[in-house]
């Protein structure tokens, strides 16, 4: 009871400013995850933290506000056919056991190294998958472009090959982003992974959606789609979690959810006019300028945790500054490629109905 | 010209983006009007825990609805093609 009372009078005090403020990240981060399925959330406590909330408030309303957020993007890519509810539960419900089991590890690792040793493995953590998953999804996007095959269907990887000839009785479902029946003992393990990550720096869709396209072969659209459903489940399990101890600042997270929802609306729109490898791009582009910004924050964990020589604290104070503003430079970097894939888009669909209208008058 | 044969096509949900814009607004001035009240009640955790959860669900219906519909009103919707593709 006591940490409850404590954690409500932590709520901070609101001001227009700081909505403001709350309201545009979070329609920029709403716009990305609408588009790729995640990736709105990692700007997004940091940004609370900024404001002076502490960390713990600021990781439970991202979370409040991303399953409802989740949700309307999901409802929205339905309608345009995009998502697969079945693949999306199925892994969402196994992500939930990755988010428990992930938040299990950080309190161990913060038990025995303190926040030192948790923020460097958040971060390490950050270095390595967006490292390899980033650079690879990346790696692929450019290969499509340079390929000139940018037009055609999506092809499944070998990898994805070989996970749909697997057959293991009694473990066969059918799942229509992949048009066959797959084992569940492949989306176990890969929503696991999603929750895990999920929970150690808040965007599981890193993992999910490279996974579902690469591993289990669906189409680029369709994972984007279907790691909304995922977000909606493991958000909400997450929401509870923390909302029973009294964590979530209900206000921070409408707040955002104000934002988000003009953003999310807009991104899922975006994936009408877009060929898949875009979405692959504005992952891959994300992921990899955010490598550098996390990359930036190791040694000072390091230091802190006497692995190396102490750093200068007006040094910190530059590493940590252009860490976030690397950050901030991934989103808005994703936001510009989604906002003008949208806006080529709409000319063209524009001028060919008046090339249309034109026609039928002659 | 155009406007006519979009008229015909399709007509702008005008009406729904109003009233769910004005109920949107009514929940965010209820919610910035009663911080205290809300913050010590959706702070105190266990049984209470469902409050947060279902604000979370009533914002995005009503705010999720406007802000669809907002888009189309200003003529941003889904590409045509990949909806017949469908």
């Amino acid at each position: 009871m006591h940490d409850i009372v404590n954690a409500a009078s932590n709520f901070i005090d609101l001001n227009w400013i700081n909505i403001t403020y709350l309201f545009f990240v979070g329609f920029v981060g709403g716009l990305v995850s609408g588009f790729i399925g995640s990736g709105g959330a990692f700007v997004l406590t940091p940004a609370m933290m900024s404001l002076g909330v502490p960390g713990l408030i600021a990781v439970a309303s991202n979370m409040c506000h991303k399953f409802p957020k989740a949700l309307v993007g999901a409802i929205k890519r339905a309608k345009y056919g995009q998502v697969d509810w079945k693949l999306g539960l199925v892994m969402g419900v196994s992500g939930e056991a990755g988010v428990l089991y992930g938040a299990h590890i950080q309190e161990g690792i913060k038990k025995t190294f303190g926040d030192a040793g948790s923020n460097l493995y958040v971060s390490a953590a950050f270095v390595v998958i967006l490292a390899v998953v980033g650079g690879f999804v990346l790696w692929d996007a450019i290969k499509t472009y340079k390929s000139g095959t940018t037009n055609e269907e999506e092809k499944a990887t070998k990898l994805a090959k070989w996970v749909q000839s697997v057959n293991i009785p009694g473990t066969m479902v059918y799942f229509k982003s992949l048009n066959t029946k797959i084992s569940v003992l492949f989306t176990i393990p890969l929503g696991f992974a999603t929750g895990m990550l999920a929970a150690t720096i808040a965007v599981g869709g890193f993992i999910g959606v490279p996974g579902m396209i690469y591993v289990l072969g669906a189409p680029s659209l369709m994972a984007s789609a279907s790691e909304l459903v995922i977000a909606f489940v493991m958000g909400m399990g997450g929401s509870f979690k923390f909302a029973l101890h009294g964590l979530v600042d209900i206000r921070l997270a409408m707040i955002i959810l104000a934002g988000s929802l003009f953003g999310i609306q807009l991104g899922a729109v975006g994936t009408t006019y877009v060929k898949p490898f875009i979405i692959k791009l504005v992952m891959g582009v994300i992921m990899v300028i955010i490598l550098f910004s996390r990359g930036l924050m190791v040694p000072v964990y390091m230091a802190q945790l006497g692995l190396i020589q102490p750093i200068a604290e007006g040094t910190v104070k530059i590493l940590k500054n252009t860490s976030f503003a690397i950050m901030v430079f991934a989103l808005f970097s994703g936001a510009f490629i989604v906002l003008k894939s949208i806006w080529s888009g709409l000319m063209a669909e524009r001028k060919m109905s008046k090339e249309v209208l034109k026609h039928r008058e002659v | 010209m155009a406007s006519g044969l979009n008229k015909k096509v399709r007509k702008k949900p005008v009406g729904k983006m109003i009233i769910m814009g004005v109920v949107s607004i009514a929940l965010y001035a209820g919610l910035l009007l009663n911080q205290d009240i809300i913050n010590s009640n959706f702070g105190k955790g266990g049984i209470y825990a469902f409050l947060p959860i279902i604000t979370a669900f009533v914002f995005s219906y009503f705010h999720g609805t406007f802000t669809g519909s907002f888009w189309t009103v200003l003529g941003v919707e889904a590409a045509k093609k990949k909806k017949e593709m469908k």
